[in-house]
């Protein structure tokens, strides 16, 4: 076997260790505390487009965790106050030049603050780490999801119908789109169509459509329309990081569950069951919050240049 | 045939698409965080040529194309049909003008050439890498001139036309690259 090796060079495992590094440290100052939850629960999420990897610890039944939000929620709902988890997350099906089924993921709350201050202080984060290897400034831009989409394709993403967005899915990719939902359609031409033309640099993109909202909270948008106040943040083009300004309704949270669950059995996808735990919590209450999750190994395939995650990661799974 | 999943897709995987058999030569995983994954896939047409692109919704299967690469030695053309024979077997196989396309320029009987089958039948031919030639045609040779200076055009005896070194001359034999068309050197004592 010639993959005994790490894919990595030892040159770019010491710039992952001093990103770690510098990760940690810039939280521990901002005296926001590391929480280390488990990878390893008996539940985990209930989202569409999101595969669990199943664990059976005493032969009985579990997953290995896609991120540590729900761990993460419940020590807010706890009253733990500002955190942040720097560890693994694991995604089934997931591997490719951007992707492997382990992955690293930073992800952390800020309680009272919006999405618009997080995404702040994400800009900070991001333009530190940049400094410390280049001299030129970091370029920083932001844009409605609205005015991205529609710059590009010419549609007002939350007004089209569905029939006209399928009709563009069809166009930029194939037959195979004709029947696809409103959220599907919108990643796809987001995906193949919106990202190539983003700006270099840091590009925040907020106010995602309703349909995708995934844990974050709605409002209206300022031509009155309903939008999910998630933001995506890009880095060259890149899908860098997801956040929200957080659900904290239980109900609301229970019916998003409920939504899940019934396009799982619609799709003929494995059945994943509410998380308890988190309802519990909710039940007793969550601080209202922001918080983002982001993917190290991108960050640092960025930094260093890297054209696959496989090169910035100790062994990919192709090694494992 | 058997499907093959987006999951299985690689680079040189042959499949059916639209009627036709193509060969992937690219394959992307693409999958915002929270939607849905596809594939965006380059592939070659084997009937025309022709490299498209198409998305798929990964987890999407396509039919695999029964096609496969063959060692065969190049026999003779009869006017209609060139002839390539299996060499365990001697099974002899006839390729259409549009299936030898431009291998044609290069054959010479008993090379060792890749045929590709399409159920049965040879869809492609890929010469040799290097192949030895005469030259049948060319201005005269330059004395002298050995090295290094100016090229010309020199037809060869399968009626490939390649640029070659001003001192060669009819009659001399010619190392040739086939994927490029370009001159290696001459060969010696032919």
């Amino acid at each position: 076997m010639d993959n005994w090796q790490s894919g990595s060079s030892l040159a770019m495992l010491q710039g992952r260790a001093e990103l770690l590094l510098t990760l940690r440290q810039f939280f521990f100052q901002r005296s926001v505390m590391e929480v280390d939850v488990p990878v390893m629960a008996r539940s985990s999420v209930t989202d569409i487009n999101i595969e669990s990897i199943s664990a059976k610890p005493y032969g009985g039944s579990g997953y290995l965790q896609t991120s540590p939000e729900y761990f993460m929620k419940r020590l807010l709902c706890q009253g733990a106050g500002d955190i942040f988890c720097l560890g693994k997350a694991f995604r089934d099906g997931e591997q490719g030049c951007r992707h492997n089924p382990e992955f690293s993921l930073l992800e952390w709350y800020r309680c009272g603050w919006d999405e618009h201050q997080l995404m702040d202080e994400i800009a900070e984060l991001i333009s530190l780490v940049f400094a410390a290897r280049s001299s030129q400034p970091l370029a920083i831009a932001k844009c409605t999801y609205g005015n991205c989409f529609s710059q590009t394709l010419g549609i007002d993403p939350h007004g089209v119908d569905l029939a006209e967005l399928q009709e563009k899915a069809v166009a930029a990719s194939s037959e195979s789109w004709a029947g696809e939902s409103r959220a599907n359609c919108l990643d796809l031409l987001f995906s193949l169509l919106v990202e190539p033309q983003l700006p270099l640099g840091l590009v925040f993109v907020y106010d995602y459509p309703a349909c995708q909202s995934a844990l974050a909270q709605r409002h209206n948008n300022t031509q009155g329309q309903q939008v999910s106040r998630r933001f995506e943040v890009f880095l060259n083009g890149m899908e860098l990081a997801n956040g929200y300004f957080e659900l904290t309704d239980r109900a609301e949270q229970q019916q998003r569950f409920d939504e899940d669950i019934a396009q799982r059995v619609e799709a003929g996808k494995p059945q994943i069951s509410a998380d308890r735990h988190l309802l519990a919590a909710l039940e007793h209450g969550m601080p209202s919050c922001a918080g983002v999750a982001l993917g190290v190994d991108r960050l640092l395939m960025q930094l260093e240049g890297a054209d696959s995650i496989a090169q910035v990661m100790p062994f990919s799974w192709d090694r494992c | 045939m058997a499907n093959y999943s987006t999951n299985e897709f690689r680079s040189g995987l042959k499949l059916m698409l639209d009627g036709d058999p193509c060969s992937i030569l690219e394959n992307e995983f693409v999958k915002p965080g929270k939607g849905q994954a596809f594939n965006r896939v380059k592939l070659r047409n084997l009937k025309t040529g022709r490299v498209l692109e198409k998305t798929f919704k990964s987890g999407e299967s396509l039919e695999g194309a029964d096609v496969m690469d063959m060692d065969m030695q190049y026999l003779y053309n009869d006017g209609d049909f060139w002839y390539f024979m299996e060499p365990e077997s001697f099974e002899q196989h006839q390729a259409t003008e549009n299936a030898v396309g431009e291998a044609l320029q290069w054959l010479s009987e008993q090379d060792i050439c890749v045929v590709t089958l399409y159920n049965g039948s040879p869809l492609s031919v890929v010469p040799p890498n290097h192949v030895e030639l005469e030259i049948v045609e060319t201005d005269p040779g330059l004395r002298g001139d050995t090295a290094q200076g100016g090229s010309k055009p020199a037809k060869l005896v399968t009626g490939a036309t390649v640029k070659v070194p001003l001192f060669l001359d009819q009659g001399d034999v010619v190392k040739v690259d086939t994927r490029t068309g370009e001159y290696q050197g001459r060969v010696k004592d032919a």
